[in-house]
């Protein structure tokens, strides 16, 4: 498998691993809401709450957007599984002609040692 | 014969408008960079069969203002396809940059070969002309699913459930 794929998966399930964050999942799935906003509903710092953040828009989970001075938070799952799905197809692409032309590579090698 | 391990291929969206592929090759960078520049053999690996590609006729004039055009058939397709483009670059057994000009807003595809211990690193960078341009490649062609395509959809499934299911005000 191509590897940042792997890496993509991985985040994803790290970042639903835990229950606050699946909680802000299910409460941006309602609205959109800024990282005060989320702060303040589960009782949180600013900077924990940016954190929790983060780990979710690292897995593609979230995306946030910084309007005049507040970051806006939304969800961001459906983006991320195409794209990566399009990047694994194009990877597996190139991972096949790559894998052919290791075969060519090996013959020219072969060829020119017998010269 | 000498057991070759398979090198792993990466693949990752560098930029907002480029994608990077890379490979390492057991052979120095003028074998590697040969087989990218006779027409004779890039027929043998452009087009893998695992993806039922055929190859029709084969074109490429591997220097700087060539051209190339590769032309293959598809079962699913009664016609047969065409990529081409130019060569804007061609440094022998070092770089190789070309065009692809099949549709609108291609992708310039920089290869380089970067020859250590005798093995080669083959890095691909396909610069889109814009972050839109790259989005819409990727949006016309997402409909299919990968390798990974089960694991997105236990992911796609386990987040449907928690953004669907548990809303009080919410529907179904």
């Amino acid at each position: 498998m191509v590897q940042s794929q792997r890496a993509h998966l991985d985040a994803a399930f790290a970042a639903i691993s835990d229950a606050t964050r699946r909680g802000i999942l299910e409460r941006l799935a309602d609205s959109d809401a800024s990282i005060t906003d989320l702060a303040e509903q589960f009782r949180m710092t600013l900077t924990g709450m940016k954190k929790h953040v983060g780990v979710l828009e690292q897995a593609g989970l979230v995306t946030t957007e910084k309007v005049w001075r507040v970051r806006t938070c939304k969800l961001g799952a459906r983006r991320l599984r195409e794209e990566a799905a399009w990047i694994a197809r194009y990877g597996q692409l190139w991972d096949a002609r790559f894998d052919a032309l290791d075969n060519v590579v090996e013959d020219l090698k072969r060829e020119k040692k017998r010269k | 014969m000498s057991a070759t391990v398979k090198n792993p291929t990466t693949v990752a969206r560098t930029s907002e408008r480029e994608l990077t592929v890379t490979r390492t090759f057991n052979a120095p960078a003028h074998i590697v960079f040969e087989a990218w520049s006779k027409p004779e053999l890039i027929m043998r690996w452009w087009v893998p069969e695992s993806f039922g590609f055929s190859f029709v006729s084969c074109d490429a004039d591997v220097r700087t203002g060539g051209t190339y055009r590769f032309v293959f058939r598809h079962p699913d397709f009664e016609q047969p396809m065409a990529f081409f483009g130019r060569y804007l670059e061609v440094i022998p057994n070092a770089r190789i940059v070309l065009t692809n000009e099949e549709g609108g807003d291609g992708p310039i595809t920089t290869v380089t070969f970067e020859e250590r211990d005798g093995k080669t690193l083959l890095v691909l960078r396909e610069l889109y002309p814009s972050k839109q341009a790259l989005d819409d490649a990727i949006a016309s062609g997402s409909s299919s699913t990968g390798g990974a395509g089960e694991q997105f959809d236990l992911l796609d499934e386990v987040i449907g459930r928690l953004t669907h299911v548990q809303h009080p005000h919410g529907t179904r």
